[in-house]
């Protein structure tokens, strides 16, 4: 029985055919597992692990390198606020003091009611409007506590569910086409190519 | 100062609301460079991008047209676009990406019809969710108009092109480490020989590694021709390039600029760009081309936004990014913040760098906290001269990737400057600015 939905994980399929080798789809599928639960659950990471090739001690170990990959379950919305350089002059530690304020968790921690998980950000590279503030990594743009507050008080709300789906970086992402090309007929088209041209 | 009248090269489109829309892009050019290069071999493309003269616009600024040239001829080949963007301040490829995805797509293909590779992936940042979105559509258009997939415009020459997202991790930019995580693995960089993925790089293959805004030069290059490009700017400086300004500035964005024409000056206080610096303060500090780059101040202001001139003041215009920091900052913080991001990012395999940012985040911290002592200054200076010896810049590599030796600048830079306003924390017990 697969814990992915069969639709999550036909695009699975679909996206391990675009690369020389499966492994690459690693943590693509990753981001994908993640608009499921939220997080890289256990069963996710036993099944990516089976459709890559690699045990799921590999998966486990790659995801935890990288900060946007949850080994533990994280809230509905994950706020991220920049408080990097161009952000800290713009008063990033300030913003962020201030959800932690309004959300009652510090960095890092999620709320009660499991709805929201704060984070403190590297850069975001969108410094020219900051600090800069991400939901599920989309731009919202609430530089000021009081835009800040209105934008956690719609979320909490759904008024904003259109414009920021919950996890997953990829959850509108899609392919249109597979590959097109048959790798081997290519490495000979290039071959011959390069023939001509030496020639 | 007057902007030169030098064309908008890659932000041509992004003044549209719909920019990023296929209607858009074909109604303004779009896939003419690409079709135009493909009724030309792909030794005269090579030939074009040499003559303009394309330095990378990633960081290291090496110019494409030898990287190109570069390639181990192989059967089986890869392109690989670094959209990672991490480098603190640098905010030039995000609007690209969002702005004109099908540029990026146009550059994709005409760089690897040049270099004739086998497939091509374009790596963004997982932060990106936006732009993954927009890069995704823009390759679905391309496949869907026959700019992508087989026989491209019916010349024979076939690509896919598959859009990569990564998922947080600023070591991910560095080449090598960008292809281990294209390979599904932990971002380690790789060690060096070979210096360059053009002989071992994704998979083992030939794989040439280029920027966002390297290939996204690339359509007006082939329609105008490469001595078009070089025209514009001076020396290897040529064509325009993306800065991206930020901190203490009225207009903080991303502006197009002939390259060598205009001044640091320019930049910040041009009515038209920066605008000035909005409390009225003087600059007090300057960081340009990344938080990787030493410190520039009030004096360096009228040396020209190009690549040997910055070189040659003793920092670097890397990845285009200039944070402006006015007098009211305090020195010791901020180059504190920018240590515990290198200690945070570092990925760990070389001592000097993984040991070396964490101790020098934490004497750091004390200073910044009112905890510090006056030995702690020679300390950090001590530990920053044990990963970069010398203190020199370019700095001496010790480590496997170049983020280790990057970590001194930013405290060599303050101490050098600012070695008062150290003091000061250590005197007064507490940051003089808190
Ligand atoms: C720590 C580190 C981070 C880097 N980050 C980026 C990045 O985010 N984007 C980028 O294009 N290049 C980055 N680079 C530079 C790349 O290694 C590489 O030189 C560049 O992508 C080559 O493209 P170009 O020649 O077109 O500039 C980074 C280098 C280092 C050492
Ligand atoms: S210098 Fe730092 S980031 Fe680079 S490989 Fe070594 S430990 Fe990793
Ligand atoms: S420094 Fe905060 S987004 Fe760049």
């Amino acid at each position: 029985m697969s814990h992915l939905s069969p639709e999550r994980r036909q695009r699975c399929e679909r996206l391990i055919a675009l690369y020389p080798e499966k492994r690459s789809a690693l943590i693509p599928l990753c981001h994908i597992a993640q608009e499921q639960d939220g997080y890289l659950s256990e069963p996710a990471m036993v099944e990516i692990a089976a459709m890559v090739g690699v045990t799921p001690a590999e998966v486990q170990g790659t995801a935890t390198f990288y900060d946007m990959l949850h080994t533990e379950p994280v809230g509905t919305y994950v706020v991220g606020v920049c408080t990097n350089i161009a952000c800290l002059l713009a008063g990033g530690d300030e913003l962020l003091a201030h959800a932690e304020g309004a959300l009652g968790v510090r960095a890092g921690g999620t709320t009660e009611d499991g709805v929201f998980t704060l984070e403190e950000t590297e850069c975001l590279a969108d410094c020219d409007i900051a600090p800069c503030v991400q939901v599920n990594h989309r731009y919202v743009r609430t530089t000021t506590p009081e835009a800040l507050d209105g934008l956690l008080a719609e979320l909490r709300a759904g008024d904003r569910a259109d414009e920021i789906p919950t996890h997953g970086t990829l959850i509108r992402v899609e392919r249109t086409t597979g590959l097109t090309t048959d790798p081997e007929a290519i490495a000979a088209e290039r071959a011959a190519k390069r023939e001509e041209a030496g020639a | 100062m007057s902007l030169t009248d030098a064309p908008r090269i890659v932000t041509a489109r992004t003044g549209f609301d719909d920019s990023y829309t296929i209607d858009r892009f074909l109604a303004t050019g779009g896939f003419d460079g690409l079709r135009k290069a493909l009724t030309m071999t792909p030794a005269e493309v090579c030939e074009q991008v040499d003559a303009a003269s394309l330095l990378g616009r990633g960081g290291a600024g090496f110019p494409a047209g030898r990287k190109w040239s570069m390639l181990r001829k192989s059967d089986v080949s890869y392109l690989v676009i670094n959209g990672d963007e991490s480098e603190p301040a640098t905010f030039k490829d995000h609007l690209l990406v969002e702005g004109d995805p099908h540029q990026l797509v146009e550059g994709v293909v005409i760089a690897s019809y040049a270099l004739q590779v086998s497939q091509a992936f374009i790596f963004l940042r997982g932060e990106f969710a936006l732009g993954l979105e927009r890069v995704q559509t823009a390759v679905n258009n391309a496949y869907a108009a026959g700019a992508l997939g087989q026989n491209i415009f019916g010349s024979g020459f076939s690509l896919d092109i598959v859009v990569h997202p990564g998922a947080g991790a600023y070591i991910c930019g560095e080449e090598t480490s960008l292809l281990e995580s294209l390979e599904g693995k932990r971002g380690f960089p790789r060690i060096k020989p070979p210096f360059f993925p053009a002989a071992i790089g994704l998979y083992g293959e030939p794989t040439v590694v280029n920027n966002v805004e390297t290939v996204s030069n690339l359509p007006w290059i082939v329609l105008n021709g490469g001595a078009a490009f070089a025209a514009l700017g001076e020396g290897r400086s040529t064509g325009t390039r993306l800065f991206a300004l930020s901190g203490h500035v009225r207009n903080p964005g991303v502006y197009e600029l002939e390259m060598v024409k205009h001044s640091f000056r320019d930049l910040i206080f041009s009515p038209t760009l920066g605008g000035g610096v909005p409390s009225g303060t003087g600059v007090k500090a300057v960081i340009p081309g990344g938080v990787s780059a030493p410190w520039f101040y009030e004096e360096h202001l009228d040396l020209p936004l190009g690549q040997d001139e910055v070189a040659e003041a003793g920092s670097m215009l890397g990845s285009g990014s200039i944070v402006v920091m006015d007098e009211t900052t305090c020195m010791v913080k901020a180059a504190w913040r920018i240590t515990r991001f290198f200690s945070r990012e570092s990925c760990g395999q070389c001592t000097p760098c993984r040991e070396g940012s964490g101790w020098l985040e934490r004497i750091l911290f004390r200073l910044e906290n009112g905890q510090g002592r006056r030995e702690d200054l020679d300390l950090l200076l001590d530990l920053c001269d044990n990963i970069a010896p010398g203190l020199a810049w370019p700095p001496q590599q010790t480590t496997i990737c170049v983020l280790g030796p990057s970590i001194p600048s930013s405290i060599h830079s303050s101490i050098s400057r600012f070695r008062d306003e150290y003091l000061q924390h250590v005197t007064e017990g507490r940051c003089p600015h808190a």
